[in-house]
């Protein structure tokens, strides 16, 4: 591990007179640390913002704010979540171990980098890594990696269970600048598609600091987070998917849904709610849902078995919420 | 960077380099080796300690940020002799060479508090709680807990035991 500057403050404002050029946040640091022993990530200075008081859920209009250092596992277990939003208590649950949910936190976890071997073996080329030189997963083994939002740059997948069931129930990053003003943003518009340039993964600018994440009124409904994976427990997805379903008189009239394991970025595609709303639920139509969300989809060899995968998971996840 | 915290009940004060992980420090600087390093990166759980009684990788966390914590290792679970949960691994034969045993028993010791505090895991069929420890809900919750020698029958035989003895208890409480 290169060496670095440890600061705690315990204002927001020390927080931000501590985060100069090169200096990075750190709150739970479970994948941070990792990345800094392996010196893929080498920040001058860590600001620790553990002891900001960012730790309390509180009620936020008809939803709740949760703050941005609300561990994984006070998140999946507050009462509210588990009734309010089912998904992403179940999408939490599913992810990590019950070591690290203990650690890692709601912004952090938001701000998790990719598990692509390629970006973590710093003998290789990696576009996200080092920008320009190259991506060994070109020509290398490909499994966890994308096959949505992809570029010839880079197909790294966005690792998240918690960020996809957050943009199923269309939450909001809220935001502090350097200069302390914060400001709010769809958790649609937080993370970039890689393009040319992978190392820039989010809106965020230089400074600023996840506070917390807004979650709108209960959507109410059915919800559900399924994730596959290569071992029972204790491993990243393959293909999951975050859904919330309102039936009325038989017909789906509320739908949204997310998906990790295909995207770079947390996927949801809003043309594939379209199709479904006002519909009545049949396999021929979460067939056709499946049709619109692989449209684009690049299946590069190794990744074929993705298309098969997240369809028959839609297809299945849809049967089931719409019985 | 002078670090303050509480490990096994006694206080301890170090001057330490910011990069020293909690691992490190417990093994390097204070001599408490029971806790293990394995995998160093968070996968394997030998380095499982209680932070205010919660369970954390101990390797993924630096040491100055634990300033002001209590912080419990395999050896405070056993000040006296052998806690009934250490007892229950050597009667299961819950280990071959050892080298998970500290991680698997403090993170055992954090499984009985979550299910008594109602956390739900994966595999529980709601999420209204209560929870008991079954085996699924145990291999479930064990599961960032890894034995190289594949001791699992005896491990989840020990910890099972000592949560059937701890509900018995509560029943005859009530």
């Amino acid at each position: 591990m290169r060496p670095f500057d440890y600061q705690r403050p315990d204002t927001l404002s020390g927080a931000h007179g501590a985060a100069r050029d090169g200096a990075t946040f750190i709150a739970g640091g479970t994948n941070l640390i990792d990345l800094m022993k392996l010196e893929v990530m080498a920040p001058d200075t860590l600001v620790d913002i553990s002891r900001l008081g960012l730790d309390r859920i509180e009620p936020h209009g008809d939803g709740l704010h949760v703050g941005a250092t609300v561990t994984n596992s006070d998140l999946a277990a507050d009462l509210r979540i588990r009734r309010d939003y089912p998904v992403l208590a179940r999408a939490l649950l599913a992810g990590a171990s019950g070591q690290l949910r203990n650690k890692a936190t709601t912004g952090g976890n938001l701000l998790q980098r990719t598990r692509c071997p390629y970006f973590y073996d710093t003998a290789t080329p990696c576009n996200k890594r080092r920008p320009g030189s190259g991506c060994a997963a070109f020509g290398g083994e490909m499994r966890n990696h994308a096959v949505l939002g992809t570029s010839e740059h880079c197909l790294a997948l966005h690792p998240s269970d918690m960020a996809v069931a957050m943009r199923a129930l269309d939450a909001t990053v809220e935001l502090e600048g350097a200069d302390g003003t914060r400001r709010e943003t769809a958790l649609d518009d937080f993370y970039r598609l890689p393009g040319d340039r992978p190392d820039r993964e989010t809106t965020l600018s230089a400074g600023d600091l996840i506070t917390g994440v807004i979650l709108p009124a209960p959507f109410g409904g059915r919800q559900t987070y399924r994730k596959v994976r290569d071992r029972a427990s204790y491993a990243f997805a393959l293909v999951s998917v975050a859904a919330t379903v309102r039936m009325e008189n038989d017909l789906i009239s509320n739908v949204a849904l997310a998906f990790g394991g295909i995207g770079t970025r947390p996927w949801r595609d809003h043309d594939v709610e379209d199709l479904l709303t006002g519909e009545a639920p049949t396999t021929a139509l979460f067939e056709k849902a499946g049709d619109i969300l692989m449209k684009d989809a690049v299946l590069r060899e190794g990744l074929e078995f993705k298309d098969t995968l997240v369809r028959r998971l839609l297809t299945a996840t849809l049967t089931e919420m719409t019985q | 960077m002078k670090t303050s915290f509480t490990v096994n009940g006694s206080p301890f004060s170090l001057d330490i380099d910011p990069r020293v992980t909690l691992l490190d420090a417990l093994r390097d600087h204070l001599n408490l080796t029971g806790s293990k390093k394995g995998c160093d990166h968070g996968r394997c759980g030998a380095c499982t300690v209680l932070v205010d009684g919660r369970r954390i990788n101990a390797c993924l966390s630096l040491a100055v940020m634990h300033d002001g914590d209590e912080i419990t290792t395999v050896e405070g679970l056993c000040k006296d002799g052998r806690s009934p949960l250490q007892s229950a691994f050597v009667r299961h034969d819950g280990m071959q060479c050892g080298y998970c045993t500290p991680g698997q028993l403090c993170s055992a010791t954090a499984v009985f508090r979550e299910i008594a505090d109602g956390w739900p895991s994966h595999v529980s069929e709601t999420l209204d709680g209560p929870y008991a420890l079954t085996r699924e809900e145990l291999a479930e919750r064990m599961s960032g807990n890894i034995c190289r020698c594949s001791c699992y029958p005896g491990i989840n035989a020990a910890i099972l035991e000592i949560a059937e003895e701890d509900a018995g208890h509560a029943e005859a409480a009530e």
